[in-house]
């Protein structure tokens, strides 16, 4: 059910881990619905030198957040802001139609790891 | 790699001597029971003889077996059948809130047409309380519809005192046995059920068949509406093969029965406490009650079932979870919710169903692989320990 890319990234998870002191931390999804990410942001001059993500969830849940780390490792704070859940899963050669909705929140992660930045920052 | 199932409560292989018997009625005797003329005279005493083997089963007459489609539609009969039947009796229904989807949505349905339903609660080992069951008792109560053993935990239930308390106030009592059938003698002789559901393919017969028992003097009215068959009570040329294959289904149960069940008890026993042993941070779901001897449900805290399940698959083994990424819901299963399990502890449960392909070795070598897959599933977690800061959930 799941394309070779979800469970290269399911098997071979790229950036586990959690970065101490980290400049963003994003949190989302919530237990009931079986998936919990966390993404943490080492950022420096607006540039993504650091991702690492933690990840509570099914199969889809955890190649996306390993996919997104992979999206946005290196680029800036702006560019990352503009990947979405849709172009990690397209990355990803898609999701079972199931999962697009409750296992995709990858991105979402990511934007709120971004906004936390932005926050301390200013 | 050789592949490893260990998922029966799901579903069950179709065993070589059930196939045998079936072939010939998928080939050269393809008449339909009912003609009287030659092509009919086989396949109509092919249906009576596996009418009798069922019966035998389940210690009943030949005439209070009907046969269906399936388990789904035996509940859907049973129910339905005996509240239609019933309806100018009463109106209040009891099950509980961990039945099999046939018998819960069946009730919800039944709920819509103006019968009142009460879903009995259970504790946190799955168990119901029959104190709640009398209590739930009303003058309106027609029908008590109780599983007599769970299929995600394989808890069982105490049919036989339910039973009791049912005869005691008149009202009818059907139980779905689909995964107690095979795995606890039943005999209706002595148990006192007016009607119980079967189904072929959890009991090494094919997909597509299953019985009722109905018991003489209890009316149900048909859902299935057609022809004479099976005494006006349901319609629908019969399924000759599938009917075939459930009978010598039931015939070879009941003779490795004793047997099965030894073997079972000793590989499930030691799948437990192999896991309780590796494994930090598990539960066994309806340990604290009487269970199938082929059933094992365990939550892995701080993850999530169907990671689980792709990491077994990988080594080419079988198994189910209650997570909602397997059920095709969001939400996880409603029997280890209704246990009072979190959500977390919910989605990260794994059924192993074990069945009699089933040996030992390959019990043993689940216990190699599934530790070191839980280990990298946790080391990605963020709700296991070494996360630094907490995980705040948003909505």
């Amino acid at each position: 059910m799941y394309s070779d890319k979800v469970m290269d990234h399911f098997n071979n998870p790229r950036n586990v881990g959690e970065i101490e002191e980290a400049d963003g931390t994003g949190s989302v999804g919530n237990p009931d619905c079986g998936d919990i990410m966390k993404l943490t942001l080492s950022i420096e001059d607006d540039k993504i030198k650091d991702v690492k993500f933690k990840t509570f969830g099914c199969g889809a849940a955890i190649a996306t957040s390993s996919m997104v780390t992979e999206l946005v490792m290196g680029k800036g704070v702006d560019e990352a802001e503009d990947i979405s859940n849709s172009t990690v899963a397209e990355a990803l050669d898609g999701l079972p139609p199931v999962k697009m909705h409750c296992s995709n929140l990858a991105a979402d992660a990511l934007h709120a790891a971004i906004k936390d930045y932005k926050e301390k920052k200013s | 790699m050789n592949k490893i199932y260990f998922d029966h409560n799901a579903t069950t292989p179709v065993l070589d001597e059930v196939f045998d018997a079936m072939l010939p009625f998928l080939k050269e005797e393809w008449g339909n029971p009912s003609s009287i003329h030659w092509a009919g005279r086989v396949p109509k005493k092919a249906v009576e003889d596996a009418r009798e083997q069922v019966a035998a089963f389940l210690g009943c007459s030949p005439v209070e077996i009907i046969f269906t489609s399936s388990g789904s539609e035996s509940d859907n009969l049973g129910i339905k059948g005996v509240a239609y039947a019933k309806k100018n009796k009463g109106n209040h229904i009891i099950t509980t809130k961990v039945e099999h989807p046939a018998v819960l949505k069946t009730c919800k349905y039944l709920e819509k047409e103006g019968f009142e339903v009460t879903y009995l609660n259970v504790d946190s080992a799955g168990m119901i309380d029959l104190g709640e069951l009398k209590e739930a008792i009303t003058d309106k109560t027609i029908l008590i519809t109780i599983m007599y053993a769970n299929n995600e935990t394989g808890v069982i239930f105490p049919v036989e005192e339910i039973g009791r308390i049912a005869k005691e106030h008149k009202i009818t009592f059907h139980t779905d046995a689909v995964q107690a059938a095979g795995k606890l003698p039943i005999d209706t002789a002595t148990l006192p059920v007016d009607l119980l559901t079967i189904s072929g393919h959890k009991l090494y017969a094919p997909k597509g068949v299953g019985a009722l028992f109905v018991r003489r003097g209890t009316r149900v009215v048909p859902i299935i509406h057609g022809g004479h068959h099976e005494r006006n009570r349901r319609g629908g040329t019969e399924n000759v093969a599938g009917i075939v294959g459930l009978g010598k289904a039931c015939e070879m149960a009941a003779a490795d029965m004793e047997s099965e069940r030894a073997h079972l008890e000793k590989m499930t026993t030691r799948l437990e406490e192999g896991i309780k042993e590796k494994v930090p941070h598990v539960y066994v779901n309806g340990g604290g009650s009487p269970r199938l001897v082929n059933t094992s449900n365990i939550s892995f805290e701080f993850i999530e079932g169907e990671s689980i399940l792709l990491g077994l698959d990988m080594h080419q083994i079988a198994a189910s979870s209650g997570s909602a990424c397997t059920s095709g819901s969001l939400e996880p299963t409603h029997v280890l919710l209704a246990m009072g399990n979190t959500a977390e502890l919910s989605h990260g449960s794994i059924r192993f169903s074990l069945g009699r392909i089933n040996t030992m070795e390959e019990v043993e070598l689940l216990l190699d692989v599934l530790p070191p897959i839980v280990e990298r599933m946790r080391s990605m977690s963020p709700l296991y320990a070494g996360s630094n800061e907490p995980v705040v959930f948003k909505r």
